[in-house]
């Protein structure tokens, strides 16, 4: 099956909340929430950011919405007041889920 | 035509006049002047903002709210009294009472005169959460042990005091640290007159305002990614306008001619961002669950809340947010270019932190090296095939002491000619602030009293 790129089906936004960060996943057309849920699991999404997710990472489905929220638990290095990273509200966690690949069946 | 309608099909228009302290004027001003909105909404509090209000005030105690608030009420406040346009906002920030002051001064510098405005307090629970001394959420140790370090304490409040105000005839209503999704409900239940146990309604006046917090991020601010999502007129991007009916239907749109657009994937973004369980979205008015939530184009920039959204009783705890001193932060960046520029950076980060460690002995909580245009946000990820044109090299640091702080920012004023050649740095960008560190904990609902303070001006 031929890998595309997240960014080819899928829109997101990130964001902070305290410690935590969260990614809201969604699905430009719902005949790939399936194979996005199946794909895009919380262990995929917790490599992707290992170096900087010290806690879990929760996934919650919201089928109607042709979404899928990602919690990632103490990841922002102590969250904006603190954090010595450049992106210290998550707000491009986002983009990077979006370079993740996933196989998508031809039509 | 409103007005000639029954209750039941009168519909509230609510617009979102900010997401941030500072904010834009001019999309605010557009909402007043060609959104026909009954009220305009102001959100300039987050997490963070809240506890720089509070380091602001530490320095200048009559202040410490948003004062961009002053600005923003000189352009709009006579036109908003001309269409009886009522005002909500949280720009009272850590001094609500100060805020309320200003407020009445350019009433009457604006010949306003008699106008009400209200002041609600309560969420300000330092001294309470000393007596209680709760767990802190990200610790599992007591307050306590923060000592003398802590230095602010809020609850996020629900919308009840704005509601009173509103009963009480506030043509301005300022507040601290509310919900800012309560903000919006405020005026829902001071229309429809929503019960204090509708749950599943209160849900869903809190998911309007979760989607209108951030104004324009529902609106086409934050998504545009060409080729993917191509926002139009994004320089001159319009705020939300929900129109809201008493039995809870919902449609978002935007004023006429506005940059920006109102899609079901606007919608939907802003609709997860920053949540966490969509079953469980927790204000103090009610639990949300939105994950049954769907979003509807029901015209041009029109789009309409779909699915279910239901409501479960309010917590009996509510959070507090806690600000506490954690010493200091230095950070500096400085630039290199041409060939070998990202071995120069190499070598130059080698320099400081050799000097950090064997020379000044820095005395460190974390130490931290990004390489800007490799690395440095979740890298390293570029490609290799060609070497970088140009690499920025940052420094940063947390430390205890100041004068620690600043052996760091020495060791980025100093690497110039000291360290490899041809450096460049425009953009001066060293500082060391003070962090005030971010933590969490709750407090029974009963030990917060609030209370509404009307003045007329």
């Amino acid at each position: 099956m031929p890998k595309v790129q997240l960014r080819e089906i899928c829109h997101a936004r990130s964001g902070d909340k305290g410690f935590h960060a969260n990614i809201g996943l969604i699905v430009y057309d719902k005949k790939h929430y399936e194979l996005v849920r199946e794909q895009v699991t919380p262990e995929r999404v917790r490599g992707l950011f290992e170096d900087s997710v010290k806690g879990e990472v929760k996934r919650y489905e919201l089928p109607r919405m042709g979404a899928l929220n990602f919690v990632l638990r103490d990841s922002l290095d102590g969250g904006a007041t603190r954090t010595l990273t450049l992106d210290g509200y998550g707000k491009v966690l986002s983009s990077v889920l979006l370079s993740l690949e996933v196989e998508v069946p031809e039509e | 035509m409103l007005k000639d309608s029954n209750r039941a099909d009168h519909l509230l228009r609510l617009g979102a006049g900010s997401a941030c302290p500072g904010e834009r004027i001019e999309p605010a001003i557009e909402l007043v002047e060609k959104g026909n909105i009954d009220y305009i909404i102001f959100d300039s509090l987050s997490e963070s903002e809240m506890l720089a209000f509070e380091r602001h005030k530490m320095s200048q105690p009559g202040e410490g709210y948003d004062t961009y608030t002053e600005r923003r009420l000189r352009r709009i406040w006579p036109e908003c009294a001309r269409r009886g346009t009522r005002i909500i906002g949280n720009m009272g920030a850590a001094n609500p009472r100060g805020a309320q002051e200003l407020a009445i001064e350019v009433a009457r510098d604006l010949g306003l005169g008699g106008r009400k405005v209200a002041a609600v307090l309560g969420d300000n629970v330092l001294s309470s959460i000393r007596e209680l001394d709760p767990i802190v959420n990200e610790t599992q140790e007591r307050v306590s042990v923060f000592g003398d370090r802590l230095i602010a304490a809020h609850a996020y409040i629900a919308a009840d005091p704005i509601v009173e105000a509103l009963q009480q005839g506030a043509d301005l209503v300022i507040t601290g640290r509310v919900g800012d999704a309560s903000l919006f409900l405020a005026p829902m239940i001071h229309a429809f007159g929503w019960k204090a146990d509708d749950w599943d309604l209160l849900a869903k006046g809190i998911v309007l305002g979760h989607l209108f917090e951030c104004a324009g991020q529902v609106t086409g601010g934050y998504f545009a990614d060409p080729p993917y999502k191509v926002v139009p007129e994004l320089h001159r991007l319009g705020f939300p306008i929900g129109e809201i009916s008493a039995d809870g239907r919902m449609v978002i749109t935007k004023p006429p001619n506005s940059g920006g657009v109102v899609s079901p994937a606007t919608c939907a973004e802003q609709m997860l961002y920053e949540t966490d369980d969509p079953a469980n979205y927790i204000e103090a008015d009610v639990v949300a669950d939105f994950s049954d939530i769907g979003f509807e184009q029901v015209g041009l920039d029109r789009v309409a809340i779909a699915g279910t959204v239901r409501g479960k009783p309010k917590p009996e705890m509510l959070k507090v947010n806690l600000g506490v001193r954690e010493g200091f932060r230095a950070e500096g960046t400085v630039f290199y270019a041409g060939p070998g520029a990202y071995e120069r950076a190499e070598l130059a980060a080698d320099v400081i932190r050799k000097r950090l460690e064997q020379v000044t002995h820095l005395k460190a909580d974390a130490l931290r090296f990004d390489f800007i245009g490799i690395s440095a946000l979740y890298g390293p990820t570029t490609a290799a095939d060609k070497p970088p044109w140009e690499v920025g090299l940052r420094v940063a640091g947390r430390t205890q002491e100041r004068a620690e702080a600043w052996k760091i920012m020495h060791e980025l004023e100093t690497i110039d000619n000291n360290g490899p050649a041809a450096i460049g740095r425009g953009l001066r960008s060293e500082a060391i602030t003070e962090i005030l560190g971010y933590y969490s904990t709750f407090i029974p609902r009963e030990m917060v009293d609030t209370e509404v303070i009307v003045k007329e001006a």
